[in-house]
């Protein structure tokens, strides 16, 4: 098992195209390091680069402390899983299995005996002998998991391997992965759009946007403590409610006459006059009208079983901004009614509007 | 600090396709540029393998100049537009029905495979030959089977008269080819999203108006296609022609390559028979640059 | 049945018969004695004998130019899929600079009648004596049956799945071994379809074929047919009979084959 470092690593391709500006990411030996962003945020490209499918235009990639960034992928002792399995498929599984290490000139015997001890690990070992169009969904993905495996690599790098499969399975393969990291203390790149997933798996979570990385850190302070407005916005599901205000005389006031009190030793000063608000669905609580920071009034209630989501507009008329909130299945609320709303001090968070950064 | 753009793994990989292809490039360079390069050459001068004492002078542009001049070379080009003119609409027309017709589910799709691709694969020149025999004389197949049914008195013998000939030349290309255009048009038809057959017929248009809104434009890119192949084949016969009528009678079915053909190795005129090449192969890569543009860069585009 | 399915039937009938009827009466007509050819034939053969095919095999010795095509298009066919493929290979599915234009030249070299070459490739291969030769003909087929291979060839490349190499590159192959164990293997379907359509282009070829031979000793098939030369009279029977034992080979390829066939000329025609 090895450490993974980027310094400064760019891409920039002929067509102008920038995917990766400046990143610098060290993941430790044996951690778990999930990037996650949308769609086009670099994170794949990152991952690539790691694996040597692409060269940085600028920067430098280190594994295991050795500078890698010239290397080709067959001398970087990483193992990569692809979104699609990319499984050979006029190989059985057996073959798909001993590939890589047949390609590295590993002794037949003990090629055999490690195939086996894969295919017993991933409850592959009756389905040695099949091609991957004979297999399930969820077998081949642990086929590609264990081509990965049986090369004991000193990286692990997955690329969006659950996007194909149906919820249930994607579930149950999340805690067979975490699983999985804890028995063989890998080193783990993983990639995804999912941020749920990030949260679940990663031990550390490096989200990214446009070929930078917005934030790192463990999932509970990227999820506690954004650093950004996208951080905040992208993080947790329903998304954070945001509202435009400004600071003055020690607090903060909104739309629709709200008025929050900023944290003890907050800028109350200083050249940030506007500030924007974030607050998550699950840290405002509705209460009877007047009994909170603020009225509003019921828009629309969608049931989820647990809980409800309920889209409220600020102002006792319902003439403000929009806000969702996680309610108890029996709160007291109609279509139309007015309610109060409490917003939980401990878990108000606020941003620059202009650059998006977080406010202290 | 930074490493040199290009280095790494996308120029190890440049280098490998390279190795790749150079020797296609290579053989491509050799069988077919530097010969057509020499053709050029040779274009320009006087070269009459009948008549070695002259040598091989330059000339300029005389060859050229006789040909324009040269009446044979003006009838094998008039030839040559009204085959292709004819041949091109003949099957395009031909082929679009047949494919209308290939575009439903049915039984047999292999017994009507294998009708449109064993006359596209036979050789020409077989198909030129069946198609002689069956209008051979006076007592052909075609002849015998006209006279029956009452179509014609006296059975003519083809290929004697001038105009006559053409018909089953065309007929025999038609035959040939037909199959082949219907097959590139099924696959454009088989693109075409049933859905939207589907939304017209809601909307109220009749089949007519269906194929006018929806076939025909979501059509044109495939239509183009066999236009463009069709075209420059037409335009390049020889095969057909050399074994049903010899360019007869006279020479009143001769195309452009076949005069070219008599020219180089039989009047064995290699300068001016090389003009005729060139003449030829101009307008060809006029007519395909002509197509390309119209379609666009669609052509030749590739996948990064 | 409905109205627009009956005319389907009606045109595909018509097709069916159309396609048919030229073999049909080659056919029939081969095992038709030489005398009775052009006596008031009729539709059904009223006797049927094997004269013209004997003759074929032991008057004019047909097994030469069958001979002689089976090397010139089998080396042609063989040649290009190997060179062609690679390049092919190359132009699917690497990353390099000048992609477009070697397409471009490839696919343009297709274009130049075949007639333009001839005046050239004539000059050369006397000036070294291979005119009358093998080499003489399969180095001129080269010119149109390269193009066609790419062409092809690039088509069932593209088809591929894109992370194939890159799960070879990183289980540690190298990229020769990528295309020899990965792709070669998953591209096979695509590799014998390309093989049997140059195959039978190289087979029907006739200008190439009948300027840069001299005699029976090397003439195709498609020349020696053509050239069937009678003392007195053009011998249609034997000529027929030639033609059938010419296209009986392709004809049983062809069909054989029909469906992967179809998918490969129109993958690289339409989507070209």
């Amino acid at each position: 098992m090895a450490s993974v470092r980027l310094a400064g690593v760019e891409k920039v391709y002929p067509n102008g195209h920038v995917a990766a500006r400046g990143l610098d990411m060290e993941i430790a030996d044996g951690e778990f390091m999930v990037l996650v962003g949308p769609s086009g945020c670099g994170k794949s490209t990152a991952l690539r680069m790691i694996a040597g499918l692409e060269t940085p235009t600028a920067g430098r990639v280190f594994i295991g402390g050795r500078d890698v960034t010239r290397l080709p992928p067959q001398d970087r002792d990483i193992a990569m899983v692809f979104q699609s399995y990319a499984l050979y498929p006029h190989m059985t599984v057996r073959e798909n299995l001993a590939f890589g290490l047949r390609m590295r000139g590993v002794a037949r015997p003990v090629i055999a005996e490690r195939v086996k001890a894969v295919a017993q690990a991933l409850g592959l070992e009756g389905v040695l002998d099949r091609k991957p169009s004979q297999l399930s969904g969820g077998q081949r993905q642990r086929v590609a998991l264990g081509r990965a495996m049986v090369r004991d690599p000193q990286v692990f790098l997955f690329d969006e391997p659950l996007s194909n499969l149906d919820a249930k399975l994607r579930v149950e393969t999340r805690a067979e992965l975490a699983r999985l990291h804890r028995r063989l203390r890998a080193t783990i790149v993983y990639v995804t759009h999912d941020q749920e997933e990030a949260l679940t798996l990663g031990g550390r979570v490096a989200v990214m946007r446009d070929g930078l990385v917005e934030q790192v850190g463990p999932p509970m302070e990227v999820y506690r403590r954004p650093a950004s407005i996208f951080v905040a916005g992208f993080v947790g599901s329903p998304a954070m409610n945001f509202l435009p205000g400004e600071v003055r005389d020690g607090s903060w006031s909104g739309p629709a006459g709200l008025i929050l009190p900023l944290p003890a030793g907050g800028s109350g000063g200083g050249r940030a006059a506007r500030a924007t608000l974030g607050v998550r669905p699950h840290d405002v609580a509705i209460v009877a009208p007047g009994a909170g920071d603020g009225d509003a009034r019921v828009d629309v209630i969608e049931p989820r079983g647990s809980e409800l989501l309920v889209h409220l507009r600020l102002g006792p008329e319902g003439s403000g901004e929009e806000v969702r909130v996680i309610a108890p299945p029996d709160a007291p609320v109609r279509v139309e009614s007015a309610v109060g709303l409490r917003w939980d001090r401990e878990r108000l968070h606020w941003f620059d509007p202009e650059s998006g950064r977080r406010l202290d | 600090m930074g490493i040199e753009p290009g280095l790494g793994v996308e120029r190890r990989e440049a280098r490998f396709a390279w190795g790749l292809a150079a020797p296609a490039l290579v053989t491509i360079l050799l069988v077919a540029l530097f010969p057509l390069a020499w053709t050029v050459w040779e274009s320009l001068h006087l070269h009459d393998l009948r008549m070695p004492w002259l040598g091989r002078p330059f000339v300029g542009v005389d060859n050229y100049v006789e040909a324009v001049r040269d009446e044979r070379f003006r009838g094998a080009l008039a030839h040559t537009l009204f085959f292709t003119v004819v041949t091109v609409a003949l099957e395009l027309g031909l082929g679009c029905v047949l494919a209308l017709a290939m575009n439903r589910p049915f039984r047999g799709r292999a017994l009507m495979r294998a009708a449109v691709l064993v006359p596209w694969a036979i050789p020409t020149v077989v198909s030129a030959l069946l198609w002689r025999f069956i209008f051979e004389g006076r007592s052909g197949i075609a002849n015998a089977l006209l006279v029956e049914a009452g179509v014609v008195r006296a059975a003519p013998v083809w290929f004697i008269h001038t105009d006559l000939a053409w018909v089953p030349v065309i007929l025999a290309d038609v035959w040939k080819t037909t199959p082949f255009v219907a097959l590139l048009l099924l696959a454009g038809l088989q693109n075409i999203d049933p859905a939207l057959y589907e939304a017209a017929r809601i909307d109220g248009a009749s089949a007519w108006r269906q194929f006018r809104h929806v076939t025909l434009p979501l059509l044109k890119p495939a239509i183009l296609v066999a236009l463009v192949f069709r075209t420059l084949d037409a335009f390049r016969v020889f095969d057909l022609i050399y074994v049903m009528t010899g360019g007869g009678p006279g020479t009143s079915t001769e195309p452009i390559a076949l005069y070219t053909f008599h020219s180089l190795l039989q009047n064995l005129r290699f300068g001016y028979g090389s003009a005729l090449s060139v003449i030829g192969f101009a307008v060809t890569f006029a007519l395909a640059l002509g197509y390309v543009r119209f379609l666009g860069p669609g052509l030749t585009e590739t996948r990064a | 049945m409905t109205r627009g399915s009956r005319w389907a039937a009606v045109a595909i009938g018509l097709l069916v018969l159309g396609s048919a009827f030229p073999f049909y009466w080659a056919i029939v007509s081969s095992f038709t004695p030489e005398a009775r050819l052009f006596e008031a034939p009729s539709l059904l053969p009223r006797t049927l004998v094997l004269d013209h095919y004997r003759a074929l095999f032991t008057e004019r010795n047909f097994w030469v130019p069958i001979r002689n095509s089976l090397v010139v298009a089998g080396t042609t066919t063989a040649f290009c899929v190997v060179v062609g493929g690679l390049c092919a290979y190359a132009l699917a599915r690497l990353r390099f600079r000048g992609k477009g234009p070697l397409l471009g030249l490839i696919l343009a070299v297709s274009v130049f009648p075949q007639i333009s070459l001839v005046s050239p490739l004539y000059l050369v291969l006397r000036s070294v004596g291979l005119i009358n030769t093998y080499p003489g003909l399969i180095l001129p087929y080269l010119t149109f049956a390269m193009p066609l291979t790419v062409w092809l060839l690039v088509g069932f490349f593209r088809q591929l799945p894109a992370e194939l190499e890159e799960a070879a590159i990183v289980d540690g192959a190298s990229r020769l071994r990528t295309l020899r164990e990965v792709i070669v293997p998953v591209a096979l379907p695509g590799l014998a379809t390309t093989a049997i359509l140059t195959f039978v282009y190289s087979w029907n070829e006739f200008l190439f074929a009948l300027s840069f031979t001299l005699g029976p000793e090397r003439q195709t098939v498609p020349v020696a047919i053509a050239l069937f030369r009678g003392m007195y009279q053009v011998p249609w029977g034997q000529i027929l009979a030639a033609a059938i034992v010419a296209t009986a080979p392709v004809a049983l390829l062809v069909l054989a084959f029909q469906r992967r066939i179809v998918q490969g000329l129109t993958a690289g025609a339409v989507k070209g």
